[in-house]
């Protein structure tokens, strides 16, 4: 029988292999070979890909090199989100590996936040996590660790160290019992029909009347549109780390098993294949 | 925690009882009248029914409770007749108690009450001190009276028998009534308290039971321990006043409260004067208002004064039980409770509902808020027929009644008004909805009969107008108790009432009311009095059911609160930590689980469902996103990861002693995709850094070891262990520890491809300090001739605390705590420190265990003084352990680790083998000898043992099996080939019984219910092999084999005694396959010689080895015992690992021992191994022997169990 831990594991360990290939639009001196690398969901683009630069930058001149940035038919991807995020959301159902063009040119400065260093992806990941403890626990568990204990958790991130991580993060999953779960659930609800950037409002994981909350519930209160009424046919998925778990699933037990290391639940709602 | 109950009456006397596992009231439905009070203790509960008299409900629990009746025969040879029954004039009765003082005829016994039944018939006993007598059971001697042997020889000239029956308790789990008094009844009573629990643990289930009549007087039932629950007589306590109630603590708190209000204190209660001696006065908490209620614990008292203003006494223990001031604390209460871990509960004076006091701990005895219990009682769940229900038997019982019009419109909410409603006009139903309940409710129960009263009117009557002539001042009492028409009401418990009014109040409208009034009387006086009260109109909002306005409102008003008049949880056992699901927030639980139940909220198949589903996908992803592209490269390269920290080590060279070094392991992905990992210790030694490491695919276990001060443990390669010298650290705080352990165990279970539960063949141990270990055991662990290696298994931790481990191969396995209490493994791992990924996230528990530390008490006589704490210069510190070499005095003895909390305060043990007198001393000639219990001429030096509890919390994958404490346990150990099937287990309770597990399977390890095993003594340990033997060994020391035993029969029928090997005293037994082992006190091992299927029970005992201190037989007939002394190349050790080698069919008993982990190892079992090596027959030229010391172990000094690693 399965554990609940292996979920922990299953999530941690997802990848995805890629394919980066050059833009035809990038000067060249040689011909550029395309790069193949198994890319880790938690994690974020510009952390993991240094890699695939290296190998681009030996077919390019230097002077022809600003920031790299990559897009997947023709959208540009937000390395601020987590790379599963990025697929779920632009490429699922799409055939693998997954093709990612790498542009050394014409940085997109309206789509894109510029990441000049690891250290931005560093604030980024801790500005996340502060932001997910302090809906869960007013940010007291992350605020009562120390600079060490921080570092662990990025490093852990960084260095794809699930032990190292878990050792630490296992604290901010921690809730009292008698209130069946965090205050409010930390996640976001992406979709690409729309330009906003993706839904965050405060939810809690269990009702007034002491009911748990759900994954359904959680979607008819911030996206009705992607429940599929009785009779219907089905519109939307409902997409976390490349899964659609049932809607019944309760939401507290998603937040701690599903969130990314970031402590948010992501959550990716795109149409559903029509075949 | 196992269930217990906290118990209540309402204001109608019907009795309920709540469940700590419970969310609902359980109506006592066997109680045939209406009940007052009720004091529960943890195994039964008394109460005082409306006859006044006293009633006794015993938990059914599965141990019966069955008194052995003995008595002897005896008989003087003539030449004549040979044995007979003519005795000499001046010798005993020829039947006769074993003084021979006392005439005691077969026919004489009479079963002391109507809840008892004979279990059989008498028999004569055969065994005489554990050895089987000839077959009638004689014993001889020269003359009476004198030593008696089971052999005749040619000068005995009298002989004697003891004759056995037993009798059973059979009135368990309903009411029965406590037999009348040989003599006048006590007049009859009103109030009743029982505890005591705590005083004294012999005899067994002993309880003092305080009761208060209505004339005032106190009376103390003798005599009530376990197998005499009813107790044998009532004894006269005189009183300084006239009590009006009384409370008694688990402990040796007694106070009570006078009819003048001030309180009355009990002194002098100890474990040899359980009733104490004399009584100290402690004014009332609040000058002007008197006492009317109080509650003891062990060491709290609360009170309630009759203005309902509750009261916390400050600074109360057992040396100065009258405490030293009074604090007010919030909330007005009618009556007070102190149950267990002096846990307060209280009735509402208000809402009448029953609160319990939140944030109780040792540290904060008062507590921090009161909190309602706010539970439907059964039947009243989301709807209202159950109160309709309520509401009819209530209407029966105040049917013809006139109800009084209430001169305050605040009594409109209050919730008795809808029992009113229905009270007062059953037939006039409020609603359809309502006559129609009703009239179901009552073809399911028939209208409950008139109550009886047994005090007449003009005898109450006479008393009250006596107590006012002798006490007018009381009339100028604040508030006038009041009366309820509730028979099962006392006055204390009442709020002052306004219309309710007594016989009494005729006499005096403000006088203090008393209770126990006729109904009928009540009724008529209530018409002709109501409104005669002139305080009626502000207290009306308080007063009674049956006093309120007929208006007829909201007919689903009296679901809201049940109204409560009396609670007790003497037997309810929470504590500050216990998760109760007794408080909803919004007040309307019943609410809530409608709704829920009507929106299909989670169940646990559905459960499975989402859960499953998440499993299964994730699956799918992995084979969709990775498995086709391995071959691609990661886009993170692995890493080593380095931890590091600061720790002390006990240095390896001497002297030895802690010193400062930094502590790092550093973690790599091995070649082959393991993880593996390197320990690093850097100190300096002459200025000089220097570094040992161990690999962490070496370690073979991490041990917490036992210290006061520090925070310490041991790291074990095989090679330290040959040493007998691991590596000692300790880290600054616990936490810290922990955190390291938890982590080096991950390294290490991670460099072994450990993960998940041990399994179903796993070996487990127990170290002294009660840390549970599990060893997966290797294919090559029993091979011949070419064994795994003791020392090279590797022991991981699993959460919890034990002193006995049991399993079997099909993966069941059962503990024993310290303090007794049985536990069974769920299946999952981790626990205690072992949190996150090395920890199952289901099936892990709250574990507690209780421990007594022993210091010893030393003195010398001398001619001037006797004996005082003056020793010779040479003596023993006046205060030490037992060896006498160390100091150990009350305030400076810390508990064993900082894990343990103190949970008593130091007493007396009277509970020393060899006896002690009535303070507790032991004599002897001098340090240190042999002692005994009294005193002689000879005399030099005593002492005597203090013990103090201390408690641990941790958590396990262990849930309780309760109620019955353990000593031993034993599990079937052959393998069960379905999840289904019945496994036999047999237990010894910690007072010697025989039981038998039924219901055992490995998917229901705890089972269901114990079987009973009669025995004619106490047992102290049993072990069942295959093909269902059952060897047990009793406290006497002998053996015995029980007959008969199969899955039909699963008790078997007989025991056939077998005689322990020649001046030995047995002590534990083991039963595999076909091998029986034992081992006695003196540490010997034997092996039973001769036993075969057609003659289980063998012919001889065979000595394997000595220094044995326990011996586990598993299924292939392996042997491993816990050996007592152990030499290793650089220390020696104590509690050893050890296995026996060239164990084989046809030579069993082995050859040689292999040494493993330890020392301070306590216990093993194997019994889950059944595992076949693979069968390797070579010459035994290469014998075992050579892989490991020659002989066995080789010290024989059988002292000092103390452990080598100090743990």
């Amino acid at each position: 029988m399965a554990d609940d831990k292996d979920v922990l594991r299953d999530v941690w360990f997802g990848r995805i292999p890629t394919c980066f290939t050059l833009s035809q639009d990038e000067a060249t001196e040689r011909e550029a070979e395309p790069y193949y690398l198994l890319l880790p969901r938690v994690s974020y683009l510009t952390l993991v890909t240094d890699k695939v630069k290296k190998h681009f930058l030996k077919a390019m001149r230097t002077e022809d090199v600003e920031e790299m940035w990559f897009e997947y038919e023709g959208t540009p991807l937000k390395w601020h989100n987590p790379i599963g995020v990025l697929f779920d959301l632009h490429a699922s159902n799409t055939v693998l590996p997954w093709s990612i063009t790498v542009h050394f040119k014409n940085f997109p400065d309206s789509d894109l936040l510029h990441c000049p260093s690891n250290s931005v992806i560093e604030a980024h990941f801790m500005s996340s996590i502060k932001e997910a403890d302090a809906l869960k626990h007013k940010g007291q568990v992350v605020n009562d660790m120390q600079k060490k204990d921080h570092k662990q958790l990025w490093m852990g991130l960084q260095n794809d160290k699930f032990d190292q991580f878990w050792a630490m993060n296992r604290k901010l999953m921690e809730y009292p019992t008698e209130e069946g779960g965090f205050r409010y659930i930390p996640f976001r609800i992406y979709q690409t029909t729309s330009d906003r950037p993706f839904i965050q409002k405060l939810f809690r994981p269990v009702s007034p009347e002491g009911n748990t909350h759900t994954l359904g519930d959680l979607l008819k209160a911030m996206y009705p549109d992607a429940l599929t009424n009785d009779g219907e046919q089905k519109r939307y998925q409902v997409v976390i780390h490349g899964i659609e778990p049932l809607l019944e699933t309760p939401l507290q037990w998603l937040s701690e098993h599903l969130s990314h290391p970031d402590n948010f639940l992501h959550i990716c709602v795109i149409p559903a294949p029509s075949d | 925690m196992p269930a217990s109950l906290l118990w209540a009456v309402d204001v109608y006397g019907r009795v309920y009882s709540l469940s700590t596992a419970g969310q609902q009231w359980e109506q006592c439905r066997d109680a045939q009248m209406e009940f007052k009070r009720v004091t529960a203790a943890q195994q039964c509960c008394w109460g005082i029914a409306c006859d006044n008299r006293i009633y006794l409900n015993v938990y059914a629990s599965d141990l019966p409770i069955r008194y052995q009746e003995e008595t002897y025969e005896n008989q003087r040879w003539n030449p004549v007749d040979g044995f007979s029954d003519r005795l000499l004039p001046s010798d005993r009765w020829q039947w006769s108690d074993v003084t021979g003082l006392q005439h005691q005829p077969l026919d004489g016994f009479q079963l002391p009450s109507d809840s008892w039944e004979w279990e059989g018939d008498w028999y004569a006993d055969e065994n005489f001190e554990g050895e089987p007598t000839e077959k009638e059971g004689w014993t001889y001697a020269i003359d009476f009276p004198a030593t008696y042997t089971k052999d005749k020889k040619w000068n005995s000239c009298v002989r004697r028998r003891r004759w056995l029956r037993y009798r059973r308790y059979k009135a368990m789990d309903s009411w029965a009534k406590i037999p009348s008094q040989e003599t006048a009844l006590p007049d009859p009573f009103s109030d009743i308290s029982c505890g005591g629990w705590e005083i004294s643990e012999e005899p067994r289930g002993r309880l003092s039971l305080w009761a208060v009549t209505l004339q005032g007087k106190v009376w103390f039932r003798d005599g009530i321990y376990h197998s005499s629950p009813e107790g044998s007589s009532w004894d006269d306590v005189s009183v300084p006043g006239e009590v009006i109630q009384i409370s008694c603590g688990p402990g040796d708190l007694v106070w009570a409260v006078l009819w003048e209000g001030q309180l009355i204190v009990r002194e002098g209660i100890g474990r040899d004067c359980p009733k104490g001696t004399s009584w100290a006065v402690v004014e009332s908490p609040s000058p002007d208002v008197g006492a009317i209620h109080v509650a003891v614990g062990v060491s709290v008292v609360w009170a309630v004064t009759k203005d309902n203003k509750v009261w916390f006494r400050r600074g109360v223990n057992s040396h100065n039980p009258r405490g030293s001031g009074w604090i007010s604390m919030v909330g007005e209460m009618i009556t007070i409770d102190v149950g267990l871990n002096d846990q307060v509960w209280a009735v509402g004076c208000e809402d009448r509902a029953v609160y319990f006091r939140q944030g109780v701990t040792s540290s904060e005895l008062s507590g921090k808020t009161w909190k309602a219990i706010s539970v439907p009682r059964d039947g009243d769940r989301s709807h209202s027929s159950a109160s309709a229900a309520s509401l009819q038997s209530a209407g029966c019982f105040f049917s013809g009644e006139v109800c009084a019009p209430s001169g305050a419109s605040d009594v409109e909410s209050d919730a008795e008004r809808g029992s009113v409603d229905g009270a007062g006009c059953p037939a006039a139903a409020a609603s359809p909805g309502l006559s129609v309940e009703a009239t179901a409710d009552q073809t399911s129960e028939p209208p409950r009969p008139r109550i009886p009263k047994v005090t007449s009117d003009s005898f109450i009557s006479e008393l009250v107008s006596d107590r006012e002539q002798r006490k007018p001042s009381r009339d100028a009492g604040a508030v006038a108790p009041a009366v309820l028409e509730v028979p099962g009401e006392g006055e204390d418990s009442v709020p002052p009432a306004g219309a309710a009014l007594s016989p009494s109040q005729s006499g005096g409208p403000a006088g203090p009311q008393w209770s126990n009034v006729d109904l009928e009387e009540a009724q008529t006086q209530q018409g002709s009095t109501a409104g005669a009260v002139p305080d009626s109109a502000d207290t009306s909002s308080l007063s009674s059911v049956a006093t309120y306005t007929l208006a007829v409102e909201d007919p689903y008003g009296a679901d809201e609160h049940p109204v409560w008049a009396w609670v007790s949880g003497g037997g309810c056992c929470v504590d500050s930590h216990s998760a109760l699901s007794w408080f909803s927030s919004a007040g309307a639980s019943s609410l809530v689980q409608s709704i829920q139940s009507m929106s299909l909220s989670v169940s646990p198949a559905q459960t499975a469902a989402w859960r499953r589903q998440i499993f299964e996908q994730l699956s799918e992803r992995t084979k969709r996103e990775m498995d086709n592209f391995r071959h691609y490269e990661q886009a993170i390269e692995q890493s080593v990861w380095v931890k590091k920290g600061t720790m002390q080590w006990w240095r390896d060279w001497k002297p030895h002693k802690w010193i400062d070094v930094h502590f790092a392991l550093e973690q790599f992905s091995g070649p082959d995709g393991n993880k593996d990992g390197i320990l690093f210790i850097y100190y300096n030694q002459h200025e000089e850094k220097k570094y040992l490491h161990a690999f962490v695919n070496e370690v073979t276990i991490l041990v917490p070891v036992l210290n006061d001060s520090k925070h310490t443990f041991a790291i074990y390669t095989a090679e330290r262990t040959r040493q007998r010298w691991p590596i000692r650290l300790a880290a600054a705080t616990e936490l810290e520890m922990h955190d390291w352990l938890a982590l080096l165990s991950v390294s290490c279970c991670d460099s072994r491809a450990l993960q998940g539960p041990p399994s179903k063949q796993a070996i487990w141990s127990i170290t002294c300090k009660g840390d549970v270990f599990v060893s997966e055991p290797s294919a090559a662990l029993e091979a011949v001739p070419y064994p795994t290696p003791c020392d090279q298994m590797f022991w991981r931790q699993v959460g919890g605390h034990l002193r006995v481990v049991e399993c079997n191969s099909a993966g069941i396995v059962w503990g024993i705590g310290y303090d007794h209490t049985a536990w069974a493994h769920t299946g999952g791992y981790g626990g205690g420190f072992f949190q996150g990924l090395a920890s199952s996230t289901d099936n892990i528990f709250t574990q507690t265990d209780v421990k007594s530390v022993y210091i010893y008490e030393n003195q010398r006589w001398n001619p001037v003084t006797g004996y005082t704490s003056r020793g010779l210069p040479t003596d023993r510190y006046m205060w030490s352990d037992a060896s006498g070499l160390h100091e150990c005095t009350k305030t400076s003895t810390k508990p064993p680790s900082p894990q343990w909390a103190w949970v008593s305060d130091w007493s007396v043990d009277y509970g020393v083998s060899g006896g002690t007198d009535r303070e507790g001393w032991q004599y002897a000639a001098d340090f240190p000898a042999s002692y005994h219990g009294y005193k002689t001429i000879k005399d030099f030096v005593r002492r005597r043992r203090w013990a103090r509890k201390c408690k641990l919390t941790t958590t396990g994958p262990w849930q309780e099996v309760p109620p019955i404490p353990l000593s031993d346990v034993t599990i079937l150990p052959c393998a069960a080939p379905s999840g289904v099937d019945v496994v036999p287990v047999w237990a010894i309770s910690s007072k010697g019984d025989v039981l038998c597990r039924l219901g055992v399977t490995a998917l229901t390890p705890a089972g269901s219910s114990w079987l009973h095993v009669g025995t004619d003594q106490p047992f102290k340990s049993v072990s069942i092999g295959a093909a269902s033997q059952v060897w047990a060994v009793a406290r006497d020391g002998s053996a015995f084999y029980r007959g008969s035993v199969s899955a039909q029969s699963p008790a078997g029928d007989c025991w056939y005694h077998i005689p322990s090997p020649a001046k030995q005293k047995l002590k534990q037994v083991s039963v595999g396959r076909t091998s029986v082992c034992a081992v006695d006190e003196n540490g010997n091992l034997w092996y039973r010689q001769g036993v075969t299927p057609s003659y289980p029970q063998g012919s001889s005992w065979e000595h394997i080895s000595n220094n044995v201190r326990k011996v586990s037989v598993g299924p292939l007939d392996q042997v491993w015992i816990i050996a007592d002394k152990v030499q290793g190349s650089h220390s020696l050790s104590c509690g050893t690992v050890c296995h026996r080698l060239a164990v084989q069919p046809l030579e069993p008993k082995g050859q040689s021992w292999d040494y493993g982990i330890g020392g301070g190892w306590d216990h093993i079992t194997v019994r889950g191994n059944a595992m076949e090596p693979a069968r390797l027959r070579l010459p035994s030229l290469t014998g075992p022997s050579s892989l490991v010391p020659p002989g066995p172990p080789a010290v024989t000094d059988p002292e000092a169990n103390g452990a080598a690693v100090g743990c």
